[in-house]
């Protein structure tokens, strides 16, 4: 009973964080692209109230000015917007589209650890919400299913745009997803594991003493194809092929209201999904460099004892400090480069990024086979 | 024979086609733009360097943009030393107007020196294309676009129309209705 309570607990922790996160990348979208192109950024939706409650005004303001209000100016629009669905289309698939896409890109969080082990109470706590042996199988099958409500989207629309875009968006990520599991296969070779708490636990190793051993120091060809395939998951620019909300319109032409909310709610859970396995994978995941259970230990020989409470909210902030890194890099990218055109972007994952991805494989698979552990 | 040049296109070369360090200097040179704003900004907002900009956006209705001084803005008509207008209702701009949006109502002038005098005088600024020919081709130098008055924003058509009372006293702003 207590065991379902915890992970209640902890599914509506991590839940909590991906919604707000998500909700806040509308935010950082529009302040850093702004930022990165000498704007200032959406700053209007204004939450003043009467004279005589000046005092909150006050409180109010720097958020005001900041344009932190304009996530939630969202949401009132998109909720209260006609929900169209095109009389010719399906109804019901139109309807459970979104909601699969939705539901695939959130269930996948469940098996991201996001902290060691704590004890509270006499119970320890894996701070996972799901602690599956085959976590990065699990993972990229339910990233797969997403795959369905696109393809649905496009089906259900009765739109020949719509279906157009739903293929383009069906065939780029059945692509990307064998480059980028074929990408992350380095990692498990060299870690032997497919338990994610496990692959975190094995970075907590140190090469030559003092270089933690993070993915990306072992695999920095693996880790450069992860990320490139892993935007293309996303669906955002460079790879917005699918979407192509400027011109060639993707698979969500005919939604409109929330169900048009769901599907860009979606590409933000995808992209801090991406994030999340990234610094799962190739950045140490909650790994701290140096930081062990009992306190610091660091190489020259100083050390720093600290209560274990401490310790693991060191980690989770050092991983959610990672993730954010992160979604700003794959904002910063995707605010600074031009869209691939859609052979191109074929081409690049099939001639170049499986091949490289392939050679990966050996490359490591020999070396670990002439390296004895 | 017709001769053609060709141009050659540039072409990427090996280090171009890797992708990856484009990418990579793409991402640094955005990324020092976001880097360098955010720490203006951050500067701004505990008072430091306001002199140095961190955006190049102005902030349209409570920040106007500094117009060019010969910029063509809202109409005026000037006044005689007495404070009545200058126009002695000759309609010249009203027959050069292209769009037609002066309407002038002469009338016999107190002054026998004076010919003609204007009784009414409006202008449709929902017409008025700002071509300047009404200033050019006016003899008394009566009407001039130097208000620097560019907001004509209003809810209905009726409320763009300014009639002599307006364009003599350019100041009165004219109120725009609450109701759409
Ligand atoms: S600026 Fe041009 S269009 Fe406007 S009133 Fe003068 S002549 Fe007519
Ligand atoms: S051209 Fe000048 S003087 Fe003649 S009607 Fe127009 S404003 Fe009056």
């Amino acid at each position: 009973m207590t065991h379902l309570v915890i992970q209640a607990v902890l599914a509506a922790t991590v839940l909590f964080f991906v919604f707000n996160l998500a909700a806040l990348h509308t935010w950082m979208e529009r302040k850093q692209s702004a930022l990165m192109q000498d704007r200032i950024g959406a700053n209007r939706a204004w939450i003043v109230f009467p004279r005589w409650l000046a005092p909150l005004n006050w409180l109010l303001r720097s958020f005001n000015v900041l344009g932190l209000f304009h996530p939630i100016a969202d949401a009132i629009k998109m909720f209260t917007k006609e929900d169209y669905i095109p009389p010719k289309g399906d109804k019901f698939l139109h309807t459970l589209a979104p909601c699969l896409s939705l539901f695939f890109a959130l269930v996948g969080f469940a098996a991201i650890p996001f902290g060691n082990t704590i004890e509270v109470g006499g119970h320890v706590i894996n701070l996972q919400v799901a602690n599956i042996n085959v976590a990065l199988l699990y993972i990229f099958a339910v990233a797969s299913m997403g795959v369905y409500g696109v393809v649905l989207a496009g089906f259900s629309s009765n739109n020949n745009y719509a279906v157009l875009g739903g293929l383009r968006a069906s065939s780029q990520m059945l692509s990307y997803e064998i480059a980028i599991g074929l990408t992350v296969m380095g990692i498990v070779m060299i870690y032997g594991s497919l338990n994610l708490q496990e692959l975190v636990r094995a970075q907590g190793h140190y090469l030559f003493g003092w270089l933690p051993l993070w993915g990306f120091v072992v695999q920095p060809i693996g880790f450069l194809l992860f990320i490139a395939a892993g935007i293309a998951e996303t669906k955002r620019i460079p790879y917005d092929a699918p979407e192509g909300e400027s011109e060639i319109i993707g698979y969500f032409v005919e939604y409109s209201g929330m169900k048009f909310g769901m599907f860009y709610f979606t590409d933000y859970l995808e992209t801090i999904m991406i994030a999340s396995l990234a610094t799962t994978l190739f950045f140490g995941g909650w790994q701290v460099p140096y930081l062990t259970q009992a306190g610091f230990q660091f190489p020259w020989g100083a050390a720093f004892a600290l209560a274990p409470l401490t310790v693991s909210i060191l980690q989770i902030l050092s991983f959610v400090m990672k993730v954010l890194f992160f979604c700003w890099l794959f904002m910063a990218i995707r605010w600074t480069l031009p869209r691939f055109r859609y052979d191109q972007l074929l081409k690049l994952g099939w001639h170049y990024m499986f091949p490289l991805a392939l050679a990966n494989v050996f490359i490591t698979a020999l070396i670990l086979l002439m390296v004895p552990k | 024979m017709i001769r053609t040049k060709t141009v050659k296109r540039p072409e990427l070369n090996l280090w171009e086609k890797l992708y990856f360090p484009e990418v990579f200097r793409g991402v640094l040179l955005t990324s020092k733009h976001f880097f360098k704003n955010l720490t203006l900004h951050a500067f701004h907002a505990i008072g430091l360097f306001r002199k140095i900009a961190a955006a190049v956006t102005i902030q349209y209705p409570e920040q106007l943009w500094k117009l060019p001084g010969r910029s063509r803005t809202r109409h005026r008509l000037t006044k005689r030393e007495d404070g009545s207008p200058r126009c002695v209702a000759c309609m010249m701009c009203e027959t050069v107007c292209p769009a037609r949006c002066i309407y002038i109502v002469a009338e016999e002038h107190p002054d026998p020196n004076i010919e003609k005098r204007p009784k009414s005088f409006d202008i449709d600024l929902g017409k008025c294309v700002y071509c300047g020919f009404c200033v050019e081709a006016c003899p008394e130098d009566a009407i001039r676009m130097d208000t620097k008055i560019l907001d004509i924003a209003a809810y209905s058509r009726e409320e763009m129309k300014l009639d002599m009372n307006e364009l003599l006293n350019p100041t009165i702003a004219k109120a725009i209705s609450a109701k759409p």
